[in-house]
């Protein structure tokens, strides 16, 4: 495993990069993520429909009574911040694992249609069987996104070598646009089903209460585990296959427990909020400038800035519209897109 | 040996084919196969309209129909008939041929099978400038809605090429960043829809989806005259497109102006997108599978615009015969629900094709 981090660091300073980003800067960098998170938590406790001062909010976290901000807090925003954190830690770290497994930069999970699966059989689940709760329906969750992640990457890789990014953009954008109309198909049996799925695809943190997510968090935390196992594998399979294999990394099981794990998260996450597109893109970009090319670093910094991200798309999404709320998953696509876009801009589309 | 040339008298085109001329003006040569072809789309079209006719919640037999069409028989089967049923079937056919044409347009001058309006955003821009206008505005004249249709679908095609634009644009490129633009709008769309206060929601879902199922001749009329626009306009420049997939050198030694075609497709392009998406709402992936589909029919080497225009007829046409079908079974299901899980199935067998040949 030490083989594959002489190879990352090679491959950092081909790059040609002046200051290779050492441990001091990397540890540093993690402080500055902790504090971006305490900050972004208390703005997603402060802020809402009725906003309530930073001293207010740290009386009833400390001491809950039976105040009306204290009602507030712990009924509404604690829950929802609790699922925000899950789901970008679920969706980010999932995108930057997908980006590993294929080699490809366009990769996420809501992109590549992986979210999208995990939706239709969630309404599969809900629908024809009847299932209820979400430790029902997650088991469908987990299905459908490993059928989609199997499915877009046999899709992209029918071709002999390593697949093109675009084709499995392009593939991953088809697959999500019939699984969301089956999954409408499927909503439109009734009225009540129908208003219940309304806005599942955009992504919500509102849906799930504190007991959801506490049913999640143990796949999410396997997923995590998972990630941590074989992030130094995705160091050697970022060289290519053959050079991964010569360098003592098992190509197929880093995939297979990588496709596991993004199974769980983007699973998980799904089934929390109904699907968080472009989070899974853009964390990955953005820490790489810092991080370089370690895919063990890129994954931490991953977990501990898409939350911030998917927090601060929900904290916007309540303060531009109030008392009305925009969901996070809105302002994700509208912050993550143009991510997309300048990414294709580059003359080179592969920064991995 | 003699060393003069022989001009032989026939030209040898690679395909059979008929031409027809007159003393001036017009010289046309048309394949036979593609003529064959396109009668036999356009009698399916015509036909499974006259077979949707009968389908409802009001049941009637194909006599029954015919005898409707021609104004005999029961006076209430006339007003089913011709009132209801018919506008809905005629937007099927028309709607149909004018989403083939702008597929058509668009994937010539991309000289990309992906690059449809569909799969670039254009109908979502539409879209979004639709959904603004109706809720925001409170505007609910067809004209209204049909012009902030084309301006929004019309700016989201300069921005998707500006985006795209470095030092020339690139196909896959302008794919890509067409994707990441109507992922943007189209979650503003989303947005917009559920905030909608419309009573119904089961019937924002329809209208999100694309569905035929609300037109009438008041909504049908003014895309007949836009249609007709279109038609005529798509009639004169289609040889300019031809020649512009040669490259715009090459077009301009045939005689093109290709920085006066351009735009004008491209406006023609977006506004077939523009009317259809106002009356209906967006029905997807017709544009991208209709000119795919009539070239491998037709054995045409690119894609063409009549043959697309009538392969979209039939296959809109089909596609809302399924959604009657489906409405008598199961559920009342949009149109567009049918053409995005058919036509997206039909783009991933694309692409598997195409990343085995590339090998």
């Amino acid at each position: 495993m030490t083989v594959s981090l002489v190879g990352a660091r090679e491959a950092c300073s081909a790059l040609g990069e002046g200051h290779l980003p050492t441990s001091n800067r990397r540890i540093s960098g993690v402080i500055v993520l902790l504090a971006l998170l305490v900050v972004v938590l208390a703005a997603s406790l402060s802020f809402g429909a009725n906003p309530l001062p930073i001293s207010e909010i740290w009386r009833v976290v400390l001491s809950p009574d039976s105040s009306e901000a204290s009602s507030i807090v712990w009924t509404l925003r604690v829950p929802r911040t609790v699922v925000g954190i899950a789901a970008g830690v679920a969706f980010g770290v999932s995108g930057a694992l997908i980006q590993a497994i294929t080699r490809n930069p366009l990769a996420d999970p809501g992109i590549l249609g992986v979210n999208a699966g995990a939706g239709f059989a969630i309404v599969v689940g809900v629908t024809l069987f009847g299932v209820g709760g979400i430790t029902g329906y997650i088991w469908f969750s987990f299905i459908g996104a490993i059928l989609a992640t199997v499915l877009v990457y046999l899709i992209g890789s029918a071709g002999r070598g390593a697949s093109s990014p675009v084709t499995l953009v392009l593939a991953g954008i088809a697959l999500a646009a019939v699984l969301s109309a089956f999954s409408t198909f499927l909503t439109l049996m009734d009225q009540e089903t129908f208003r219940s799925f309304r806005a599942w695809g955009l992504g919500s943190l509102s849906r799930a209460s504190l007991d959801d997510t506490a049913s999640v968090a143990p796949f999410l935390a396997v997923g995590i585990l998972l990630a941590a196992l074989i992030s130094s594998s995705l160091n050697a399979v970022a060289l290519g296959d053959d050079q991964a294999t010569a360098l003592g990394a098992s190509v197929t099981r880093t995939r297979i427990l990588g496709i596991i794990a993004v199974t769980l998260l983007a699973g998980g996450g799904t089934a929390l909020t109904g699907g968080i597109t472009f989070v899974g893109l853009m964390v990955p970009h953005i820490v790489r400038w810092f991080t370089g090319p370690d895919q063990r670093w890129i994954i931490a910094y991953t977990a501990l800035a898409a939350p911030s991200i998917v927090l601060i798309a929900d904290v916007l999404g309540r303060v531009i519209t109030r008392p009305g709320e925009i969901e996070a998953g809105v302002l994700t696509a509208l912050i993550g897109a143009p991510v997309l876009i300048a990414l294709v801009r580059r003359r080179k589309a592969s920064g991995l | 040996m003699k060393s003069t040339i022989q001009i032989p008298r026939q030209i040898d085109f690679g395909y059979r084919n008929r031409t027809i001329r007159t003393q001036r003006a017009v010289a046309l040569r048309f394949s036979a196969r593609s003529i064959a072809i396109n009668s036999i789309l356009a009698v399916v079209a015509v036909t499974v309209a006259v077979m949707s006719l009968g389908i409802g919640d009001y049941p009637l037999t194909t006599a029954q129909v015919v005898q409707s069409l021609f104004g005999q028989g029961d006076d209430f089967h006339r007003l089913i008939v011709t009132e209801w049923r018919l506008p809905i079937a005629i937007a099927a056919i028309l709607f149909g041929a004018l989403l083939g044409i702008g597929g058509a347009i668009f994937q010539s001058l991309t000289r990309n099978p992906l690059g449809s309006p569909d799969v670039i955003g254009f109908d979502a821009g539409s879209y979004t400038a639709v959904v603004l206008t109706i809720l925001v505005v409170g505007a609910n004249q067809y004209w209204y809605i049909a012009a902030a249709a084309l301006v929004g679908g019309l700016l989201t095609a300069i921005v998707v090429y500006l985006l795209s634009y470095r030092g020339g644009v690139q196909g896959f490129r302008l794919i890509i960043v067409g994707i990441g633009v109507s992922a943007m709008l189209g979650s503003i769309n989303a947005y917009l829809i559920t905030r909608a206060e419309i009573t119904d929601a089961m019937s924002v879902g329809f209208w999100a989806a694309g569905s035929l199922s609300r037109v009438g001749w008041h909504s049908l009329v003014p895309v007949i005259i836009g249609g007709l626009i279109v038609f005529i306009g798509v009639t004169m420049l289609a040889p300019a497109l031809r020649q512009l997939e040669l490259g715009d050198d090459a077009a301009l030694a045939q005689g093109v102006n290709a920085s006066v075609a351009r735009p004008l497709l491209l406006i023609l392009g977006v506004a077939t997108t523009a009317l259809v998406t106002a009356a209906a709402g967006p029905i997807g992936f017709v544009a991208l599978s209709a000119p795919q589909l009539a070239r491998r029919l037709t054995r045409t080497p690119g894609v063409t615009v009549a043959a697309s225009a009538f392969m979209g007829a039939a296959l809109l046409s089909l596609a809302q015969l399924l959604s009657l079908v489906i409405a008598q079974v199961y559920r009342p299901v949009p149109v567009g629900l049918i053409t995005v899980s058919l036509g997206g199935l039909y783009l991933i067998w694309l692409l598997i094709r195409e990343t085995r040949r590339s090998i």
